[in-house]
C-alpha cells in the first residue's frame, strides 16, 4: 500500500528513506537507518527500551509510524555524546554500573537525560518517576538512581563558583 | 507485532480530517498521540484501511481558559496540560488527575483528546470528564455538535463519537459558586504508572458555615465507564460532610455500582475499593475546602 | 572477615563491557542483518489442546514477498525431536506441533518472508483446520489416571515422579515433641527478560556450514542443535559474541535455533527469528516453576526442627523442558541453611496443556527456599517463639563447617549466624519493630519479613544423573585460555556467550590479579563454537567459580612459564626467581630482572632462549572441572550438588493497605555472603537486580492461565514487571566467608537477592496479616489477593 518519503534529522544528521505507512518509527531507525543502539523490547508501548528524544521531549518510538515523524528531529542514543566520548550522564552510569545486559540502557539514558535537562538537581523520587515507564529486568533501578544522582551532582558542579574552604 | 497495512494522510485541517473520515467509509482512524490505538494497531486488532494524522493541525492544539471553563483542544498533549499552571489554578482536579496519567513518555505523547476518544474505562481523562461535565466538541462534514460527557462514553472503548467525526475539543466547566471549594483525586493501581484497577474523584463546595453545596464524585475503572451516583451525590449536598454523612455516601456507591472482573481483580474487590477510594476522595476534598480561604 | 590482599579482585573497578552498551554500540541479535536475509513469522495455535486436522498455505503462498511455509510434518521430516532430559524415550518435542497441539500459543506453521510484517500477513491466512480437544490445566487432576495423557505415547501425565528418604524420616517424626503440615504454591512466573529471544542462521552450502547468531545462555546448545538438525557439531558456528538482553536462565532457545536452522538450510538463504513480545509470553516456552509444595515438619518443644517432608508437584506445562530437573537441583540444598537430622523428599513433574518451562534463575531453589522459609515460620508461630530465634537456634554455626546435609551435599563455608546479626543492625531491627507496631497501634497493616537462605553456587548438572540414571555426567567444566602476544598484550578467550553478568570484567580482572597486569589492558573475547574449548554456560551461579577459576588456571600456567623463561635469561634456577608485576626479578638482588617485554618476545622470537621443552609463544588452556564434581549419586540418591554455597538473610518492611491489599516495601536490607567478591559493583547490582525479580515473584508477577488453558497475561499490560516505583531502595550489607573450594575464596552470586527475597517478602505479609489471624503461603501476593483475604475478616468485624 502506501509508501512514503521520510526525512528526519536524526542526532544532527539528515537522514532520507522510503518507509511503508505501517512501519513504525523504531524499526525505521534500527533498519531503515541502521541506528541499532534504540531497542525493542515490547513494541506495546510498555517497556521503555524504545525510547527517543523527540522534538525535545522523551517518547516511545514504537508508539508512532515512521511517516508521522517525516520533518522532525530525534536523538537517539547514538547522539547522547559526541562519537567516541561519554556524555556526563553516560560516564556516571559506567561510574556506578547502572547497568547489566545493557538492553534497556539506552532507553534508561533517554529518559535520565531528558529528566536532567528539565531539572538539575532532581530528588530521588523525581529520577524515579522519570525512569518509571523504563523497565530493567537486570538492576533493580538502585545502581540507575545512583547514577542519575551523580549526574546530578556532576553536572551542577560544573556550573557552580569554585569553593575555595574545600 | 506488525500492523496490518494501511494508507496514511497527514490531514493539515479539520476540515481535511472531515474529508478524509468520509472518504474512508468508516474505515479511517485519526491518530493523535498514539498511545493507546498504536499497540491495538501492531496487535492487528484495530485495522484502519486509513489512517489521518492530525497531530499537525494546530487550531487542535492548545488550552483556553477564562471564568467560565477550561477549554482544551483535542490534539494537546497531556504532558502540557500537566504543566499549564494557569489550569492547574483554575480547575486544580483536572491537574491532579493529568498528574496520575501514565508516566512521563505517555505524557509526552498521549493528547487529551486522544484518551477520551479511546474511552478506556481505566482512563484517569475519562474520569475527569465524567466528574466535571465536560462537554465534547466533535466535528463533522456535517456541521459540529457538542455532546455533554454523560452521553459520550457507551461502554469500554466505545463513545457516541461517529466513524465520520472528529473529536476538536473538550470543555470542563468551572463551578459558578460562591464558596470554598476542595478537589481530590486517587487512584489504586497495581503498579503506580499502570490503569487504575479503581479510580475515584471528587470536587464538593462548601457555604461559609461549612455546608456542602454541590458535590461530584466519581469512580473509575469500575465499570465499562467512568460512573457517578446520583443519590450519592445527593445524600452529600446540605451536609456539613461529617464522617457519617461520608460513609452513607460510600455505602450508597457501593450498592450501586456494579463492577467488572477481570484477571487483575474481582467485581467484590473493585466494589470494596470503590467504596474506600470514594471515602477517601471525599474526605481529603472536604479537608481541602475547610482550609481553603474564601 | 578474611581479607586476603588482592591487587584488583574486590576492588571498585568500572566493568569493561559498560562502555559498549552506554554508548549504544552493543550488538544484540536483532540488530544482526545480512543482506538477503528473510524473516520468519508463526502460525500458533489459538487452542490449549487440539488435533490438527489440515493445514492449508495456499493463501499465504500466494502473497507477494513469501517465500516458504512449513508445518510439523517437515519438521518431523527433516528434524530430530529434542530431548527431554529424562528417561522419557516416548516423549516427543518438535519444533512445530506433529499433529497434536498441546498449548495455546504452541507453533503450528512457520511461515518465510521479506519482512517480518509480510510473514505476518501470510501466517494470518494460513488455514488450519483443528479439532479441539478437553485440555487439562490442573496439575493435581492432571495426575489421575482418568486424565488423559498429553503424550499418548509416554501413557501419563506424570513424566516423573520419585520420593527420597536420607535419614530416619519416620523416626524422628515419631519422636518430635511436634508436627505441622500445610501447603505453599508458587505460581508461574518467570524471568521475563526485556529482550525477546532471536536467532539468525545462515547455511553456507559450499562450506556445509551454519551459521548461528543467537540471544543465547544455554549449556550444550550447539551439541543439542547439531543433533536435531542431524548434522555434525562442527557444521554448526554458534557465534557467542553476540550480546544477550537479560537471560537470567531462560535464553535457552533451541526450539527456535533448530526451525531458524531448518528454514536457512532449506532454503539456502539467511533467515531472521525473532520473538515479538507476545509470541516470547505464550510461546517461547520461557515459563516458570509452577509448584505445589506440601510441607511437614517435626520440631521439638526448643524450636529445633528435626525431619522434613517435602512433596513439590511441579506443573511443567505441556513438555518436559528443563522443568523437571528443577526439581532435581534443590535437592543440594533441601533444608537450607539449617540443621535438620533428615529428610524425605517426593519430586513430581507433571504435564498440563500451558505453555512449557525453562529454566529460570536458581533453577527451583528459589520455591523451594519459599515454602522452607514459610515452613520455619510456620514452626515459630505453632511454638509461639520468635521468628528470629527459632533461625538462630536452627541455623548452622560457623564452626559446623563443611557440613553434611541428608542429601548428600556438603555445604563448603559460611558464618550464617554473623551475616544475620550484621543484617539486623544495618536494618535497625528493633527500630523496625518499634515503627511497626507504632503504625499497627494507628490501625494499620504492618509487618517485617525475614528470611535466612542460600544460593548453591558452582553449576554442576549431577540433578541429571539424579533424574536419569542413563545419564552418566560428572562434568560440567569450563575453560579458559589466555594468549600473551609479541608485545606483550593479553587476550582472555572465554568459551560461551554472556547476558550482563559481567564475564568480560571477570576474566579480565582474574587475568590481571594473576599475571600482575592492569585489567583494563586486557582483551576478552567470546570464542565461536567451532573454536571453542569446553564450556557449559553461565548458569547455576557458576561463572565467578568456574570462569575465575579456569583463567586463574590459564594464568597460573603463563606465569609458570614467563618464570621460566626469565631464570634461563638470568641463568638461575627457577626457584631463585619470582614473578613480579609480569617481569622476572632475582630473589637475592631484586635490581637484577627481566622485563616482561623482553620475556614475551623470547617466547614468540628466540627460541634459543626458551627453556627445553618449551612451546614457543605464550599462550595457555585450562580446563576447570566443577570443584566436588566427579561422582554419581549413591544408590539413596545422595549426592555433592553444587560445591559452594553463598548465603543472604533479608529483612523487610511492609505495610499492607487494608483494602486495596496493595503492600508498600520498604525499607529493604540484605546481608550477603558470596565469599570474595571478584567485582563489587557486579555482585550488587546482580544482588539488587534479584530482590527486584523476587518483588516481582511476590507481589506482581503471573502467568495466569484460565480453566480452558488461554493464558490471560500475555502481554506486558498483564504481566506486571516490578518498575522503579515498585523496587523500594534496598541497602545491601557485604560479608566474606570464603569459600576453600575456589581460586580466590570467590562463590557464585548470580542468583542473589532472588532466592531469598520473595520468602522475606511473603513472611513481611504474614507478619502483617497475623493480627487479623490470616495466614497466606501462595505468591503472588497480589493486591486483589490480599485484599479479598483481608475482606473474609474485616466484613465478619463490620
Amino acid at each position: 500500500m502506501s509508501e512514503h518519503d521520510i526525512t528526519l534529522k536524526v542526532n544532527g544528521r539528515t537522514y532520507r528513506g522510503k518507509a511503508s505507512a505501517r512501519m513504525t518509527l523504531v524499526d525505521f531507525l534500527r533498519d531503515e537507518l541502521r541506528l541499532t543502539g534504540t531497542h525493542t523490547g515490547c513494541e506495546h508501548g510498555v517497556c521503555g527500551a524504545c525510547s527517543i528524544i523527540f522534538e525535545g521531549q522523551a517518547i516511545r518510538s514504537c508508539l508512532m509510524f515512521a511517516v508521522q515523524a517525516d520533518g522532525a528531529s530525534i536523538t537517539t542514543v547514538e547522539g547522547l555524546a559526541e562519537p567516541g566520548t561519554l556524555s556526563v550522564l553516560q560516564d556516571c552510569f559506567w561510574e556506578t554500573h547502572a547497568l547489566q545486559c545493557g538492553f534497556c540502557t539506552p532507553g534508561m539514558l533517554i529518559a535520565s537525560q531528558t529528566l536532567l535537562d528539565k531539572n538539575r538537581l532532581p530528588t530521588d523520587e523525581e529520577i524515579r518517576e522519570a525512569i518509571s515507564g523504563n523497565l530493567c529486568r537486570c538492576t533493580g533501578y538502585k545502581q540507575i538512581v545512583d547514577a542519575v544522582k551523580l549526574a546530578a551532582q556532576r553536572l551542577s558542579g560544573l556550573n557552580a563558583p569554585v569553593k575555595s574552604d574545600g | 507485532m506488525k500492523a496490518a497495512e494501511f494508507d496514511y494522510a497527514r490531514a493539515a485541517s479539520v476540515e481535511e480530517v472531515c474529508r478524509l473520515l468520509d472518504s474512508a467509509n468508516g474505515d479511517g482512524k485519526i491518530i493523535a498521540g498514539g498511545q493507546t490505538l498504536v499497540p491495538l494497531m501492531v496487535m492487528r486488532l484495530t485495522r484502519p484501511s486509513l489512517l489521518i494524522d492530525v497531530n499537525h493541525i494546530e487550531t487542535l492544539k492548545g488550552i483556553m481558559i477564562d471564568s467560565d471553563a477550561v477549554v482544551i483542544r483535542a490534539c494537546t498533549r497531556q504532558y502540557d496540560a500537566l504543566n499549564d499552571v494557569a489550569l492547574a489554578k483554575a480547575l486544580p482536579l483536572l491537574a491532579k488527575g493529568l498528574a496520575m496519567v501514565g508516566h512521563p513518555q505517555t505524557r509526552n505523547r498521549g493528547t487529551v483528546g486522544g484518551s477520551l476518544a479511546n474511552s478506556d474505562p481505566a482512563a484517569e481523562i475519562c474520569l475527569l470528564a465524567r466528574v466535571l461535565d465536560a462537554e465534547i466538541t466533535a466535528v463533522s462534514s456535517q456541521g459540529s455538535r457538542v455532546i455533554a460527557d454523560k452521553n459520550f462514553a457507551l461502554g469500554a472503548m466505545t463513545t457516541a463519537l461517529s466513524s465520520e467525526e472528529c473529536l476538536t475539543e473538550v470543555r470542563f466547566p468551572i463551578w459558578q459558586i460562591a464558596g470554598r471549594i476542595g478537589t481530590a483525586f486517587d487512584e489504586m493501581s497495581i503498579r503506580r504508572s499502570d490503569f487504575a484497577l479503581v479510580s475515584a474523584a471528587c470536587q464538593v463546595a462548601l457555604d461559609q458555615s461549612g455546608v456542602c453545596r454541590r458535590a461530584v464524585v466519581g469512580i473509575g475503572g469500575a465499570e465499562p465507564s467512568p460512573l457517578r451516583v446520583d443519590a450519592m451525590e445527593q445524600r452529600l449536598v446540605g451536609t456539613k460532610l461529617e464522617a457519617t454523612d461520608l460513609a452513607a455516601a460510600a455505602d450508597l456507591l457501593r450498592d450501586a455500582i456494579d463492577p467488572i472482573t477481570d484477571n487483575h481483580a474481582s467485581a467484590d474487590y473493585r466494589r470494596r475499593v470503590a467504596r474506600e477510594l470514594s471515602l477517601r476522595v471525599m474526605t481529603v476534598a472536604r479537608d481541602e475546602a475547610l482550609a481553603a480561604r474564601n | 572477615m578474611a581479607e586476603q590482599n588482592f591487587r584488583y579482585i574486590s576492588k571498585k573497578r568500572r566493568p569493561k563491557e559498560d562502555r559498549r552498551f552506554l554508548a549504544g554500540s552493543g550488538v544484540f541479535v536483532a540488530d544482526i542483518a545480512i543482506p538477503g536475509m528473510l524473516h520468519v513469522g508463526l502460525v500458533a495455535s489459538p487452542y490449549s489442546f487440539a488435533r490438527i486436522r489440515s493445514i492449508n498455505a495456499e493463501a499465504a503462498l500466494a502473497l507477494p514477498g513469501v517465500h516458504l511455509v512449513v508445518t510439523g510434518e517437515d519438521i518431523v521430516a527433516g528434524t530430530d525431536p529434542m530431548m527431554s532430559g529424562l528417561d522419557a524415550p516416548k516423549l516427543r518435542r518438535y519444533v512445530l506441533a506433529d499433529g497434536i497441539a498441546r498449548y495455546a500459543g504452541e507453533w503450528v506453521a512457520a511461515v518465510v518472508a521479506d519482512t517480518r510484517a509480510i510473514a505476518e500477513d501470510a501466517a494470518e491466512l494460513v488455514e488450519v483446520e483443528y479439532e479441539p480437544l478437553t485440555p487439562v490445566t490442573d496439575p493435581e487432576q492432571a495426575m489421575s489416571s482418568e486424565s488423559p495423557p498429553l503424550h499418548p505415547e509416554h501413557g501419563s501425565n506424570i513424566l516423573f515422579q520419585k520420593k527420597w528418604v536420607w535419614g530416619t524420616v519416620e523416626e524422628d517424626f515419631a519422636a518430635a515433641d511436634h508436627r505441622i503440615a500445610f501447603r505453599a504454591r508458587w505460581h508461574r512466573s518467570s524471568t521475563v527478560p526485556i529482550e525477546t529471544f532471536g536467532v539468525v542462521s545462515q547455511w553456507n552450502q559450499a562450506q556445509q556450514l551454519l551459521d548461528v547468531w543467537a540471544s543465547i545462555q544455554m549449556p550444550k546448545f550447539h551439541d543439542l542443535l547439531g543433533r536435531a538438525l542431524r548434522v555434525p557439531g562442527n557444521a554448526i558456528r554458534v557465534h557467542y559474541d553476540v550480546d544477550v538482553g537479560g537471560s537470567y536462565g531462560v535464553k535457552r532457545g533451541l526450539k527456535h535455533s533448530i526451525l531458524g536452522g531448518y528454514l536457512a538450510k532449506r532454503l539456502g538463504v539467511p533467515v531472521k527469528l525473532m520473538e515479538d513480545r507476545l509470541e516470547n509470553m505464550r510461546g517461547g516456552d520461557a515459563q516458570g516453576p509452577d509448584r505445589i509444595f506440601d510441607m511437614q515438619a517435626a520440631f521439638n518443644n526448643d524450636g529445633m526442627i528435626r525431619s522434613l517432608k517435602i512433596r513439590a508437584l511441579d506443573d511443567c506445562g505441556a513438555h518436559a523442558g528443563r522443568a523437571p530437573l528443577q526439581l532435581g537441583k534443590p535437592v543440594g540444598a533441601i533444608c537450607g541453611p539449617y540443621k535438620v537430622n533428615s529428610v524425605e523428599y517426593e519430586a513430581i513433574s507433571v504435564t498440563t496443556n500451558k505453555t512449557p518451562q525453562e529454566a529460570v534463575r536458581g533453577f527451583g531453589q528459589a520455591p523451594t527456599n519459599f515454602a522452607l522459609e514459610t515452613m520455619v515460620d510456620r514452626v515459630a508461630a505453632h511454638l509461639g517463639m520468635d521468628r528470629l530465634e527459632i533461625r538462630r537456634r536452627n541455623l548452622i554455626t560457623a564452626d559446623q563447617f563443611p557440613y553434611l546435609i541428608p542429601s548428600g551435599s556438603t555445604y563448603d563455608s559460611g558464618d550464617f549466624h554473623t551475616v544475620l546479626d550484621k543484617t539486623l543492625t544495618a536494618a535497625t531491627y528493633n527500630d523496625l519493630i518499634k515503627r511497626r507496631d507504632a503504625a499497627r497501634a494507628a490501625g494499620k497493616l504492618a509487618g517485617i519479613g525475614l528470611s535466612t537462605c542460600l544460593e548453591p553456587s558452582g553449576g554442576n548438572s549431577a540433578f541429571e544423573p539424579l533424574f536419569n540414571p542413563k545419564n552418566e555426567t560428572t562434568t560440567w567444566m569450563e575453560a579458559s585460555t589466555i594468549k600473551v602476544d609479541p608485545f606483550g598484550a593479553i587476550v582472555v578467550i572465554m568459551n560461551t556467550s554472556t547476558s550482563g553478568q559481567g564475564h568480560e570484567t571477570l576474566a579480565a580482572t582474574v587475568a590481571g590479579e594473576i599475571l600482575e597486569r592492569d585489567p583494563d589492558t586486557i582483551r576478552v573475547l567470546h570464542a565461536d563454537s567451532l573454536s571453542a574449548m569446553p564450556s557449559n554456560s553461565p548458569v547455576g551461579s557458576r561463572m565467578a567459580i568456574m570462569l575465575g577459576g579456569a583463567t586463574a588456571g590459564a594464568g597460573k600456567k603463563i606465569k609458570a612459564s614467563v618464570t621460566a623463561i626469565g631464570a634461563k635469561k638470568l641463568g638461575v634456577a627457577i626457584d631463585a626467581v619470582e614473578y613480579r608485576d609480569g617481569n622476572v626479578v632475582l630473589r637475592s638482588d631484586p635490581s637484577k630482572k627481566v622485563s616482561w617485554e623482553v620475556i614475551v618476545e623470547i617466547a614468540h622470537r628466540k627460541f634459543h632462549e626458551l627453556p627445553e621443552g618449551m612451546e614457543p609463544g605464550l599462550q595457555a588452556s585450562f580446563v576447570l572441572e566443577v570443584p566436588t564434581g566427579g561422582t554419581l549419586p549413591d544408590a539413596t540418591g545422595r549426592v555433592q550438588m553444587y560445591p559452594c554455597y553463598a548465603f543472604e538473610s533479608h529483612i523487610v518492611y511492609a505495610e499492607i493497605d487494608r483494602v486495596t491489599g496493595q503492600v508498600t516495601l520498604g525499607p529493604y536490607t540484605v546481608g550477603h555472603d558470596c565469599g570474595v567478591m571478584i567485582n563489587p559493583d557486579i555482585v550488587h547490582g546482580m544482588t539488587y537486580g534479584g530482590i527486584a525479580h523476587g518483588i516481582g515473584a511476590a507481589l506482581y508477577e503471573r502467568f495466569l492461565y484460565d480453566d480452558t488453558g488461554q493464558l490471560l497475561s500475555g502481554t506486558f499490560m498483564d504481566y506486571l514487571i516490578p518498575s522503579s516505583h515498585e523496587v523500594p531502595d534496598v541497602k545491601i550489607i557485604d560479608h566474606c566467608t570464603p569459600s576453600p573450594l575456589t581460586a580466590f575464596g570467590q562463590k557464585g552470586s548470580g542468583e542473589a537477592g532472588y532466592l531469598g527475597g520473595p520468602a522475606a517478602i511473603a513472611c513481611a505479609v504474614n507478619d502483617a496479616l497475623s493480627p487479623l489471624g490470616l495466614k497466606i503461603a501462595e505468591l503472588p501476593m497480589t493486591p486483589s489477593v490480599l485484599g479479598d483475604l483481608i475482606a473474609t475478616v474485616e466484613n465478619k468485624r463490620t
